[in-house]
């Protein structure tokens, strides 16, 4: 039985596999682009989450230092992501993804 | 690995140029320091470097990539001088383009995935940026969103594939990743091929191959035409070089797993991208699909086997430099805020003969008709694929190629055959010169293909 502090992996994997599901399915559905940003957080958190749990298991910092990675890329993206949100506020008074659909097909 | 530094360093440098005043000297300190940097990958040669700890592995095919890269990043800025002039932001641009390149060459060399991913971030994030740097312009904010949005999903799944392959091997590096899988080839567990297709989604976000290509279209369609440019050549070659060092080094041995799953990507790139392609009166959008169903070729190589890199690289090396000249002609023709139709090109020829044939010898070379380079990355693509034995997609890259020469030449009838009652266009010289320089790459690379295919 594999476990990480008493627990089985395989819940920790079915945990993050949940949380990174309900990101996908908040970016697939939702309108509002905030809520979209957050589903993308909670997508790389989930992320963040197997990492750790799997570094642990493996008794390996690697895994936890990628993590600092990706929480260092993500407060990046979301730097630059929120910007273009403003851009987008300014230009069209909305951040309803709606708005985006001058360029089509 | 010297290349990377120099760009790095060119990068500060540009930040620099703000604070110390010397804005005007940074376009010819760029040129000069992108020259360097192709002289001195060209010096490396063959010497396999490693760096940061084996993170990355400056082996012959990164080297070759960066020289594409830088090569083809010094025609870009170039190419896209307007793009940095009177201009409150130049430095801020400078910069950034520069980071995407480092973010660029760290992906030719990645021997971690640690470094894929954040060779992708900093490309990526830097692209997320240059496609929304026409702030005023209502499309370009618009495509900056979309990129981002897809951008950041797809990098979500990606990432995802990484955490399951972690979790099965213990390991981020390529090479150790690759001895586990023929060391335990048979009880891999099931989250590992859960993890590797991951990967392969998210890769193919990156590279836009159909059915995540959707972005595509509107991305290069709203960006500033010098962002397009950018994207469709450097970024690609860029990301190529990255799955290629993926699919068929670390995962070479599991690609039962993978094979099929590229094979259909690419069937169904080809087919949509190209018959899109067929009703679309935006040239930008059309050369966007264009640069979709490219990609669907270059996959075609990736599931084949034999001199896959050689034959990629020099099917890059083509496909960018047509690209060029194609966004090269498409940049002086276009007016602010306006759509460039097909109409626009009608009776060209009248109006500047130069322009006309730069633009009839990048179409011709991205139909792939001989002997442009075109043709010769497309005839060495098919062979090699028939050589593996995928016979029905080379039926359907021949197929689809067909419909390719169709719209091209839409654009071409429109040059010389339709009357136009607009004026002369007058080409500035360092315009002359570059589309002189770039058709003659265009040509000799498919005279001498095997100048490029020796070198890996």
């Amino acid at each position: 039985m594999k476990t990480v502090q008493g627990i089985s992996l395989d819940y920790y994997i079915w945990l993050s596999a949940a949380l990174f599901t309900i990101g996908v399915l908040g970016v697939l559905y939702r309108r509002n682009s905030i809520i979209i940003f957050m589903c993308i957080e909670l997508m790389l958190n989930a992320v963040n989450l197997l990492l750790v749990a799997f570094a642990s298991y493996y008794q390996d910092p690697q895994g936890q230092v990628f993590v600092f990675f990706i929480m260092a890329v993500a407060a990046a993206e979301v730097a630059v992501g929120l910007a273009i949100l403003v851009l987008m506020h300014m230009n069209t008074k909305s951040i309803d993804i709606k708005v985006l659909n001058r360029l089509k097909w | 690995m010297n290349a990377l530094y120099i760009i790095c360093g060119l990068g500060i440098i540009s930040l620099l140029a703000e604070i110390f005043n010397f804005k005007k000297a940074l376009f010819p300190i760029v040129m000069v320091g992108l020259v360097v940097a192709i002289a001195v990958a060209f010096l490396d040669g063959g010497n396999a470097s490693q760096a940061f700890s084996n993170m990355i592995n400056f082996d012959r095919v990164a080297i070759v990539f960066t020289m594409l890269i830088s090569i083809t990043a010094f025609s870009w800025f170039w190419m896209a001088k307007d793009y940095f002039s009177n201009n409150s932001h130049l430095t801020d641009r400078f910069a950034i383009v520069l980071f995407s390149l480092v973010g660029a060459i760290i992906l030719t060399s990645i021997n971690n995935m640690v470094m894929l991913f954040l060779g992708i971030e900093i490309l990526s994030i830097s692209m997320y940026v240059l496609a929304g740097s026409n702030k005023k312009n209502l499309f370009s904010t618009e495509a900056a969103f979309k990129y981002f949005l897809m951008g950041s999903f797809a990098t979500g799944f990606l990432l995802m594939g990484i955490a399951l392959i972690y979790g099965a091997t213990g390991t981020f590096e390529l090479l150790k990743i690759s001895a586990f899988i023929s060391a335990h080839s048979s009880d891999l567990p099931s989250f590992f091929y859960t993890g590797v297709i991951m990967v392969l989604i998210g890769m193919s976000f990156k590279i836009s191959a159909v059915p995540f290509h959707f972005w595509a279209p509107d991305v290069y369609d709203g960006s500033p035409t010098p962002v397009t440019a950018f994207m469709s050549t450097i970024v690609k070659t860029a990301a190529f070089a990255a799955l290629v060092r993926l699919f068929n080094g670390c995962f070479a041995e599991i690609s039962s797993t993978w094979l099929i799953i590229f094979s259909v990507i690419a069937a169904i790139t080809l087919v949509l991208a190209n018959i899109t392609a067929v009703y679309q009166t935006n040239v930008k959008r059309m050369l966007a699909y264009s640069s979709v169903g490219h990609a669907g070729y270059l996959l075609i190589a990736v599931v084949s086997s034999g001199n896959i890199q050689g034959v990629i690289l020099y099917y890059l090396f083509g496909y960018s430099f047509a690209s060029l000249l194609a966004f090269a002609v498409i940049t002086r023709l276009e007016e602010k805020n306006e759509s460039l139709t097909i109409e626009k090109f009608n009776g060209l020829f009248s109006r500047s003969p130069f322009l006309t044939f730069s633009m009839t010898v990048a179409l011709l070379s991205l139909a792939g008709i001989p002997p442009l380079a075109g043709f010769f990355g497309k005839y060495l693509l098919l062979s090699l694929a028939v050589g593996s034995g995928h016979i029905w997609l080379v039926m359907i890259a021949i197929a689809t190629s067909t419909i390719g020469v169709y719209y091209y030449f839409k654009i071409i009838l429109a040059m010389y055959f339709k009357k136009s009652a607009l004026s002369q266009i007058d080409l500035s010289q360092s315009l002359k010169i570059l589309l002189v320089l770039l058709l003659l790459i265009s040509i000799v690379a498919g005279i001498f293909p095997d100048l490029f295919l020796s070198l890996l």
